[in-house]
């Protein structure tokens, strides 16, 4: 399982990566894809909703289960990823090309883990 | 005494031994002694002549109309022997839900040529395998159009009362707001219509051919609908669907109805069908069971339960709808009926309802009831009269006649389909005439 | 039927044949003819096929369809039990089958009766004080009951109360139900023996609780043997306590819901009271309630007056979750069964369902991991978990396997605290020699999965299909068949 140098992880499995702007996108991990096996669809937010971080903002269906995804951070949608609704296909192709969402946010990057943290945590499982 | 439990008292006793119990009371010894039954106070058990005459003897206390003009909801059509013939197979009765695909295919495939056959009528692109009646499918097709900022349903006074009431207390349940839109001259209010909706609007629902049998202007409702960024809902007779204009064409969001006009019979109210389809872009908010196409390990066209991640045995709390069981071997009946009857007989009925329906109207005019509305109407229409609706009916009652349904005092709703001849409406007219002229 | 490019015989849909010459249903019209100036201008593509073609199709169909006539059906939480002929043939009676359900009420007397006798019986077997009809299914009848709880607190004024307390094993309707009747769910986790945690559910309720919805005989197949403490918390703190009736065929004519302690309940006429699944319904799911509840049903209520039977409104009634009065055909053949069972018949059909589990379970279970090894109720749980892991045998490889035998697989994958699960339960109406049978081929899948485990990952090899790509199915979406001038 492949796991991104420059994300930030969460122990539920969704990863952030900072943007040049000072926005941060978030997605779900190639571990979490590989768990979930093939996707079939995604729920995603709207743009200018407010996430917090640790609740639900979106969710993944495989076919026999739904998954919630839980924000790794706090702060506004300001754009998601239209093309995974036709082609959720993506998350399980490309984990870390497949954003779900941008949020706007102050993000600190020591609450979550690094990609070595992320790596370590993995091995535990 | 028939309890169908095939084991002998002797092979009970041999089970019981090989679990190492001595017997029943022991078996059940999980259950504490205080709430253990001692016994029911109920019947002995009979045997089946004895329960076919004691519930023969039940069912001969009904009377059956030789002649209904009655609908309001339920309609008698007539049903091709071969309809019944096709739903007499067992394995069709005793299955359950087709969760096992691959023993499952003929109750799989009938549900998908099913759904295909409610989007050819409705005109739409995605049907579900079913819901409980037309009342319960206009209630879940509005909670389809809800989201977090549009929670107002607005419905037509002139749809059906079971539907207004149903579609009240499933948003009762949900919170949410129900407006009725008023009535006027028996149709929907339009312009009341355009002064009622807002920002919060989630949908508009109207009911083609409206209770009273008339025709709305649904293309007109459905553009004022979506100017106000709402959802259109259409409640549709299916048999009148085979000459009307669909809910697509007329622009309607999600196309509902009750399907038993579709071969079932009246049933004192049940089992029906609620037929739901919509448009490709809010497919995934149907409710219930849904089959679409693939193929197997071998790459054999084959059909399965899909888009099973809505419903509520994985999505649980978050699920749109509750609904698990839903009507298959009515829906299973439908696909039959419009299988046999086809384009042409669907056709041939529904013009055969309009006509006749017309002609009861005239001939009961000419008795000397009073027509309500001088709107177009497909199989039902309203009169009044000067002698009470009750007094029509028990005279007509009398020669094995159901009258129309009484909607108020002396206001009756009247229905003819392809079941009734002209000697019978005549036979109604002259009836209504004497009745009248005593009066 | 068709040939496929693998060469396998394919069905061909009901649209794929060529037009044929249909037969003729109807006379010409007998009155002037009228069209309407609404028209549809859409083509109606049915099929137009001559009875032969038409009967051959859905004889196919029938053949690939496996029903509790077919074959062992130990389907959980299910109860696949035999459903009896003479069902069948007093509900299609005419004297039943046409009758307008807006008839005048003197005229519908038998079918006000069927719903008193079906409410009396079911009272008594419930230990409730009334029963509505109206709802169409056992998730129907949870919303209905659940409206009652809404409204009872509603009536005291209690507007507070807006959580319902569902165990995490329970059936997903239970949650579903919940939130359809705007109430919030709180789920309390399950104990290690499979049952209510009474710590956790003291520490759940409160003054926000409106009730909690439980099955007893819960989904592992074990009577909750705190069932009083768990009523007696629950109103303690205000709140009231909804059986669902899934698992009564465990219990009936044993002990009543009532008794235990609940105030309202639905039932399965088409689980426990053998009226046909008909392939996922039309069922029955009837609500009942303590006599405090009565005035809040919904649809209206056969009641008796001076010259015979009436239709009644309830008082403060929620209102109507379906037009009309219920499935009632589907109440006549549940009738027409406790007719037939009477008071000794109910009982020993508990007894033998709850025999037959157990006798079932005795012979597995040296051979599959028995999840609670315990005496069960009406059915038992078996996990692969285990194997899965360690022979990457599954749940769905031992399901599939059976198809290969004739036998419906049992319920997979429920309840969702076992892993790896498999739900059996056999009904009182099988045969000692069938179950020894079944035990027979679940030893023998068993056998052959630990020595090809490939062999029973691509099990079914009989069947009409094998398995299928449900991703595929999901991803690309194809729900109706496109005519030709359709694409």
């Amino acid at each position: 399982m492949s796991v991104h140098e420059k994300c930030y992880y969460t122990e539920s499995h969704e990863w952030v990566l900072p943007q040049e702007d000072g926005t941060v996108l978030v997605g779900l991990s190639d571990y979490a894809q590989n768990e979930l096996g093939d996707l079939v669809f995604v729920n995603l937010p709207e743009v200018g909703d407010e996430i917090t971080a640790h609740e639900s903002f979106a969710d993944v269906e495989s076919v026999k289960a739904v998954s919630d995804v839980y924000a790794p951070v706090s702060g506004k949608v300001t754009a998601i990823n239209e093309e995974l609704l036709d082609s959720p296909e993506k998350i399980n192709e490309d984990a870390y090309g497949a954003w779900f969402v941008r949020v706007e946010c102050e993000f600190d990057p020591s609450e979550l883990m690094d990609s070595k943290a992320y790596q370590a945590y993995l091995e535990t499982l | 005494m028939s309890d169908y439990i095939p084991n002998t008292k002797k092979a009970q006793e041999e089970m019981l031994e090989s679990i190492g119990m001595r017997d029943f009371d022991e078996l059940f010894s999980m259950i504490p002694d205080s709430v253990k039954l001692k016994q029911l106070d109920l019947p002995e058990g009979l045997s089946e002549f004895e329960v076919q005459r004691k519930l023969l003897a039940i069912a001969n206390e009904n009377y059956v109309y030789p002649t209904v003009f009655r609908g309001a909801g339920a309609y008698r059509h007539y049903i091709p022997a071969l309809v019944k013939s096709i739903l007499s197979k067992e394995e069709f009765l005793t299955a359950y839900t087709p969760y096992q695909a691959e023993i499952s295919q003929g109750v799989l495939q009938s549900i998908f040529e099913y759904q295909t056959m409610i989007c050819e009528l409705t005109g739409m692109d995605v049907s579900n395998a079913s819901v409980y009646d037309g009342a319960s499918a206009a209630a879940e097709a509005a909670g389809m159009c809800c989201e977090r900022k549009r929670q107002k349903v607005y419905i037509s006074q002139t749809c059906d009362p079971n539907i207004i009431e149903t579609v009240k207390t499933y948003c009762w349940g949900k919170n949410r707001e129900v407006i009725l839109i008023p009535e006027k001259e028996g149709l929907c209010d339009i312009e009341a219509l355009s002064g009622l909706l807002d920002e919060e609007s989630a949908c508009v629902l109207i009911q083609q051919p409206n209770y009273y049998g008339l025709l709305e202007d649904c293309t007109k409702i459905s553009e004022i609908t979506h100017a106000a960024k709402a959802k259109m809902i259409m409640s549709c007779n299916p048999i009148s669907l085979a000459i009307l204009p669909t809910p697509k064409e007329v622009g309607a969001d999600i196309a509902v109805g009750e399907g038993q006009p579709l071969g079932m019979s009246m049933a004192f109210g049940g089992p029906y069908l609620g037929f739901m389809s919509t448009v490709n872009a809010m497919a995934r908010k149907l409710p219930g069971r849904i089959v679409g196409e693939t193929v197997d390990a071998d790459g054999k066209r084959a059909y399965v339960l899909t888009l099973q991640a809505r419903e509520q045995h994985i999505r649980r709390e978050k699920a749109s709808s509750n609904i698990c069981s839903n009507q298959a071997y009515c829906a299973l009946n439908a696909a039959v009926y419009m299988a046999v009857m086809g384009e042409e007989g669907l056709k041939q009925v529904a013009h055969l309802c309009t006509s006749k329906a017309h002609y009861l109207r005239k001939v009961l005019i000419e008795a000397g009831m009073v027509g309500k509305h001088d709107q177009e109407f497909f199989h039902e229409f309203v009169l009044s009269s000067s002698v009470s609706s009750a007094k029509i009916n028990a005279a007509l009652k009398e020669k094995g006649i159901l009258g129309g349904y009484p909607l108020s005092e002396t206001e009756t709703l009247w229905c003819a389909t392809e079941m009734n001849t002209k000697e019978e409406m005549d036979e109604c007219a002259r009836i209504v005439k004497e009745v009248l002229s005593c009066a | 039927m068709c040939q496929n490019r693998q060469g396998g015989i394919i069905m061909r849909l009901i649209f794929e044949y060529e037009k044929q010459k249909q037969s003729v249903y109807l006379p010409e019209c007998d009155v002037e003819s009228i069209e309407l100036s609404q028209k549809r201008e859409r083509p109606l593509h049915l099929p137009s096929l001559g009875e032969i073609t038409i009967t051959r199709h859905y004889t196919e169909l029938a053949k690939q369809t496996h029903g509790v006539n077919d074959g062992f059906y130990p389907l959980g939480s299910c109860t696949m039990k035999y459903n009896p002929k003479i069902n069948e043939s007093i509900a299609s009676d005419r004297h039943f089958t046409d009758i307008h359900p807006l008839q005048d009420e003197s005229s519908v007397q038998g079918c006000l009766k069927v719903f008193k006798e079906a409410e009396k019986m079911l009272c008594e077997i419930c230990g409730m004080d009334a029963f509505t009809f109206q709802p169409a299914a056992g998730a129907h009848g949870e919303f209905c009951g659940l409206l009652l709880i809404k409204k009872y607190h509603e009536m005291r004024q209690d507007h507070k109360r807006t959580k319902i307390i569902v165990p995490d094993s329970a059936h997903g309707t239970n949650p579903a139900s919940a939130a359809m009747a705007g109430f919030q769910v709180v789920s309390i986790p399950s104990g290690e023996d499979g049952c209510v945690d009474l710590d956790a559910l003291r520490a759940a309720v409160g003054e926000d609780t409106a009730g909690i919805m439980l099955t007893n005989p819960n989904t592992v197949g074990l009577f909750d043997k705190h069932i009083l403490d768990i009523t007696q918390i629950v109103h303690d703190a205000g709140g009231l306590c909804y059986y669902d009736g899934a698992n009564l065929n465990a219990v009936m004519g044993i002990a009543r819901p009532g008794d235990m302690g609940f105030d309202v309940i639905h039932l399965n006429l088409h689980k426990t009271f053998s009226t046909p699944h008909g392939g996922g319904g039309p069922g029955s799911g009837p609500c009942g309630c303590k006599a405090f509840l009565k005035d809040y049903l919904p649809g209206k209520m056969a009641e008796e007056n001076e010259s015979g039977l009436e239709f009644v409104q309830p008082a403060n009634s929620v209102g109507q979750i379906k037009a009309f009065y219920g499935n009632f055909l589907v109440v006549v053949k549940a009738l027409a069964y406790l007719y037939s069972l009477g008071s000794e018949g109910i009982r020993s059909s508990a007894q033998n369902a709850v025999l037959n589990a157990n006798y079932l379970m005795h012979q597995l279970k040296d051979h599959y991991h028995v999840a609670y090894d315990t005496t069960c109720m009406h059915e038992f749980v078996i996990s692969l978990d285990k194997e899965k892991h360690e022979q990457n045998i599954s749940a769905m490889d031992i399901a599939k396997s059976l198809l290969d035998h004739g036998i419906h697989p049992p319920t997979m994958y429920f309840p969702l605290i076992v892993h790896e699960a498999l739900m059996i339960e056999p009904t009182e109406t099988e045969a000692k020699e069938t179950l020894d049978h079944a035990a027979e081929v679940f030893k023998k899948i068993k056998e052959k999965a630990v020595s090809n485990p490939q062999a029973v990952h691509e099990a079914p090899y009989m069947t009409p299909v094998r398995r299928l790509d449900e991703v595929k199915a999901a991803r690309e979406l194809h729900l109706r068949y496109v005519f030709d001038d359709e694409k």
